[in-house]
Order: structure tokens, then C-alpha cells, then sequence
């Protein structure tokens, strides 16, 4: 089984569009896990029926206990959170605010602040319309992503996928470089890089990229949106040959992508051209580079 | 007047939005005293500056506190492994291992160690930078390290220095980072109104949908504007109109203005239906923040 990561730095260059063209694709070989859990769009083109519902509770929130408490300030005083009020005479924990450290706990003489376990999101593990496991997630409003629901869905696939005997986890990640990235790409053996031919598209990718150096991954590298811009084309290509990274197939920027999405459909189902080959022919090669 | 561009979707257009408008209202302010500060709270990925030039004001390294084990001190009592919350504290035999990475400086291990042996040590987190792009308009940015993982903390030192560095006379814009948690929460905190920008697809709307109920949580007044107008299909529209949400603006769909984003280059001097709609939208802000246009 291998896990197979798909990452841009940048939002909004097409990674669920490609990923799920992939999983339509891989239909019943591979585990689809949606890791983008702050704003997860795969749903929306794989129609997936929820088989497995469960609340993800993650982290702990402070609770004041009134009755009993002597008025001492010292949970206010010790929080670096500013998260303990006091209102009408009265302490209260503001839960947008509370990291859940515990501290004003330990410090309470009185043993009146409980510390409650924390709903962070709910986390679904279903089937798609192509056959292939999809399992997701949605972070509460206003919660933390700590990266701990990421895991959770990575870590969800990967069994599902073992105990199934399938030969690939294929991963959507979320924008960005810090914790739900780094949580997404633990146990990753392939990177699938995606960048735009923008300034934002290559400043973002060679951040995301030195991040993939760092856990030392192997990856390679789609170019979208391919023909808005010769120069930043050529920027890019030295870019991804000064790094080793293997160029894995340029797609040319097409309105095909967004009728596809509005329709609901993967673009290997909308399109029967040039895009549909390029997404097989890249897929192909994934696979291959994965199993090296 | 602080605003806050924010989406739940990546790639929306929050940064052209962000530097479009800023360079708008510092032309429209030449003259009047009137000052813009546009600031990049996307710590992970800033991509405000590569649309910018300016002369460099000052830049600090940015730090928070974590704990430092002094193993002089230490008589291996294990509370502070005990009272931490995130696994930042390990025991390996006689010795303790800080991972600054899961560490939310808290304080409770140090301040609550009996002997003193854990103090709280500056750890680098990135860089802030300012610059001033001319007479009346201020840029900042903010970016994590490499390896950094949690942004929301170089989030609040930023926005902290804004309120301690620039009054309320200031017009300040925020391009905040994608998503609906931590990250954005922070960003937006201080911000009189939220600008979400989305694009009228149906991973736009969803995402969008996901933004509205994190501003409701956080009791923000927010506005839409939708980008790439004309691709897609109107449920964004339709949903703000029946929702009551106030739709400030509708940039539209033009490949010329993709190309321009392309190489980083401003639209406001090049695209006249584009500077139109910055227009309508810095009236649309003031309109609902009832400052005068």
C-alpha cells in the first residue's frame, strides 16, 4: 500500500479537481482521504454516500464550577490565553479562547474549574459514486485545526485501505505550510506537487517544496493553468529540474474544469479530449513513481 | 477602520482584492492625510508583497516563549510531563526532550516546576517586515519559518503590533489566510468588517457557506464579494440575496486580469471595469461601516 499526497501551498490551484479525476480513475484500488478538514470540497464532486459517522473530540476546554469557588482570580491570573471572564461576579471560560492547557486547573485551591473534552469536528467515512472509500471530515465552526483531525482521517484511510488490501491512499491536502500539511504528508511516499504559472503559484510552491525537502519526500510536479504565462513557465521548469523534481504534465488552463465542477462530475468524466488524456496519462505515472 | 479580506477557499482572490484596493484608496487619499496600511496575515503562504514595491521600513525577528530544560535543576519529578496537555515534554530516561513544535506556551509546566528548572526561552518563528510604498500606504508582512507549524501565534503578535503601531485613522487592510479556523479567527479579530471573496462554483459557495458560520460565531459583520463573476452559475448570488447577505461586489471574470495576477502586476491602472468595481466595493465597505465615501 502507498500513500500518495497531493499538496500546493497555494489555494485554489487545482488540487481537488485533479485528485478526484484521480480517484475516478483508481476507482477501486485506492482509499480517498480528504484532508483539506477546514474547507474539504471532495464531497461535492464524488457524491459519496456516509456509511460511518462519528464526533472527533480532540483537546480538552476549561469549565468553571460556581458553586464552591472562593473568588480567588488565580485561573484568570495564571491563563495566557485571556479565555477566563469574569462577568456579573461571575468566572466564565470563554471557549473560542480556551487552548485547553490545564493550568488554571492546577492552580485552583479549590478544585472548582473542570477540565471537559473538546468536540472538534465530526469525521464520516463513506463510499463515493466511483466505488472507492472516501473518508472526511468537517472541523467544528471555529475550532482548532491542530492537526490532530487530519491525522485521524490519514490514519483512517491507511487502515482501511490495509485491512482491504489496496494499493493506494490518495490524499487531498489543505493549503498552506504549517500543521494540517505537515500532518497530511506524515507517511507519505509520493508528493504530487500542483503549481499555476502565477508569482503566488511559484513563491508558494518553493516554500511548500523546502517543507517536503525537510521530511525528505520524493515528488513530482503538475503545472496548471500551463499557458497564462510563457515566462513564469520557464521559471518554473528551471525551478523543478535545479530540485530533481520530475515534471509530471502541464494542463492548459480550460473553463472545462469549473462546467465540470458546476455539474458535479470529475474532469475524466466531462471531458473526452485532451484534458481526460492528461489526467490518465498522469495518473499512470504516479503510480509508477510511487512504486519505484 | 480596519477591514479583513478573508474565504474559506484558497485562491478566491483575497490577495488581489487585498492590493487592488489598497493601491485604489491611497490614490484616492493623496492629499487628504488620510493613511492605508495593508498587512499580509497569510503567515504560511504571504503573497501580498509579490504585487508590491516599497522601501523597507524595519523587520524583527519574531519569537514566542517555549521552556528550556535545565538539567542542573531538574530532579525528574515528571509533573511538568504530567500537567502538559500537548506532549511538548518527554522523559527519556534521565533526560527531558522539548518539542517546541507541539508546545502552546502556556506557562504551566514552567511557572509550575518546583525547582525552577524549566524557564521560558525565546523561539524563532519568523520574520516580520515593514515597508512604505508610498507617501500614504504602509505594507506589512509576517511569514513563518520553514518547519514552523503553528501559524496562529506569529497571527496575533501581527495583529497586536498593528493596534500598538497604528491608530484608528489609519485605513487598514488585512489579506487573511485561507480556511475557517484558528488561523483566520485570529486574523480577523480586530477587524470592523470581514470581506469574504469567493467565486461562483460550487467549491466556492460550499466554502463560503463553511466562512458565513465562522463570522457568525464570531459575531463579525461580514460582506460578499464574488470574483471570476460570469463562470460558474448564480447560487452564490441567489443564496447572499435570499440570506440578506450585502453582495459589495462582482469582479468579473477576465482573462487579461488573470494574466496580470500572472506576473504580479496591479489591475486598477490596466482594467478600467476592474478599478469600477474596487470603487463600488470601497463604497460598499463604507456604507456598511458608515464612514463617508
Amino acid at each position: 500500500m502507498k500513500e500518495i499526497v497531493v499538496l500546493s501551498g497555494k489555494g485554489g490551484t487545482g488540487k481537488t479537481s485533479i485528485t478526484a479525476g484521480f480517484a475516478a480513475l483508481g476507482a477501486r484500488h485506492l482509499v480517498l482521504a480528504d484532508c483539506d478538514v477546514d474547507a474539504a470540497d471532495m464531497h461535492l464532486l464524488t457524491a459519496p454516500k456516509i456509511q460511518t459517522e462519528e464526533d472527533f473530540y480532540s483537546g480538552k476546554t476549561a469549565k468553571v464550577i460556581t458553586e464552591g469557588c472562593v473568588h480567588c482570580f488565580k485561573c484568570m491570573d495564571v491563563c495566557h490565553f485571556d479565555a477566563v471572564l469574569h462577568i456579573d461576579g461571575e468566572f466564565v471560560i470563554d471557549p473560542l479562547e480556551c487552548e485547553g492547557c490545564s493550568y488554571c486547573y492546577h492552580v485552583c485551591p479549590t478544585n472548582t474549574i473542570e477540565m471537559l473534552p473538546r468536540l472538534a469536528g465530526k469525521f464520516y467515512i463513506s463510499k463515493t459514486r466511483f466505488e472507492n472509500t472516501l473518508v472526511h471530515a468537517r472541523l467544528g465552526i471555529a475550532a482548532d485545526n491542530s492537526g490532530k483531525l487530519v491525522t485521524k482521517v490519514r490514519e483512517e484511510a491507511k487502515k482501511i485501505a490495509e485491512e482491504q488490501k489496496l494499493d493506494y491512499v490518495l490524499v487531498d491536502a489543505s493549503p498552506g505550510i504549517g500543521c494540517p500539511v505537515v500532518a497530511s504528508l506524515t507517511g507519505a511516499n509520493f508528493v504530487v506537487l500542483i503549481t499555476e504559472l502565477t508569482v503566488s503559484g511559484f513563491h508558494d510552491l518553493s516554500r511548500v517544496n523546502e517543507l517536503i525537502e525537510k521530511l525528505n519526500l520524493k515528488s513530482g510536479c503538475i503545472i496548471n493553468k500551463a499557458d497564462i504565462n510563457n515566462k513564469m513557465s520557464a521559471k518554473i521548469k528551471a525551478f523543478l529540474e535545479s530540485k530533481n523534481i520530475e515534471l509530471l504534465c502541464e494542463i492548459p488552463y480550460d473553463i472545462r474544469f469549473t462546467e465540470a465542477i458546476s455539474l458535479g462530475k470529475t474532469i475524466v468524466e466531462y471531458d473526452d479530449g485532451i484534458l481526460k488524456e492528461k489526467i490518465i496519462t498522469v495518473w499512470e505515472k504516479v503510480k509508477k513513481l510511487v512504486s519505484k | 477602520m480596519q477591514i479583513a479580506i478573508a474565504s474559506g477557499k484558497g485562491g478566491t482572490g483575497k490577495t488581489t482584492l487585498a492590493v487592488n484596493l489598497a493601491m485604489l484608496l491611497s490614490e484616492k487619499f493623496a492629499g487628504t492625510g488620510q493613511k492605508v496600511l495593508l498587512t499580509d496575515m497569510d503567515v504560511e503562504e504571504p503573497n501580498s508583497g509579490l504585487f508590491l514595491n516599497g522601501e523597507l521600513i524595519d523587520e524583527e525577528v519574531k519569537y514566542r516563549l517555549v521552556p528550556e530544560w535545565i538539567e542542573d535543576k531538574c530532579t525528574l519529578c515528571k509533573r511538568c510531563a504530567n500537567i502538559c496537555e500537548y506532549n511538548a515534554l518527554a522523559f527519556l530516561g534521565i533526560s527531558v526532550m522539548i518539542f517546541p513544535e507541539l508546545c502552546h506556551s502556556c506557562y504551566a509546566c514552567s511557572d509550575l516546576c518546583p525547582e525552577d528548572a524549566l524557564p521560558m526561552v525565546k523561539h524563532r518563528m519568523g520574520m516580520t517586515k515593514r515597508y512604505r510604498l508610498n507617501a500614504n500606504l504602509h505594507f506589512m508582512e509576517s511569514r513563518i519559518d520553514i518547519g514552523v507549524e503553528q501559524a496562529t501565534p506569529l497571527i496575533e503578535q501581527t495583529r497586536k503590533f498593528i493596534t500598538e503601531n497604528y491608530d484608528k485613522s489609519w485605513f487598514t487592510i488585512l489579506d487573511a489566510p485561507p480556511g475557517t479556523s484558528c488561523p483566520v479567527m485570529e486574523a480577523v479579530k480586530d477587524a470592523d468588517l470581514v470581506v469574504l471573496i469567493t467565486e461562483p462554483t460550487p467549491f466556492g459557495f460550499h466554502d463560503l457557506k463553511l466562512a458565513i458560520d465562522t463570522m457568525k460565531e464570531l459575531k463579525k459583520k461580514y460582506a460578499v464579494v464574488i470574483n471570476k463573476y460570469g463562470i460558474g452559475n448564480d447560487n452564490v448570488l441567489s443564496y447572499c440575496q435570499n440570506e440578506k447577505i450585502p453582495v459589495i461586489g462582482k469582479i468579473p471574470h477576465l482573462m487579461e486580469a488573470a494574466k496580470l495576477y500572472s506576473k504580479g502586476k496591479i489591475m486598477i491602472d490596466k482594467l478600467p471595469e476592474i478599478k469600477k468595481e474596487m470603487e463600488k466595493i470601497y463604497s460598499g465597505i463604507c456604507k456598511l461601516t458608515e464612514e463617508k465615501a
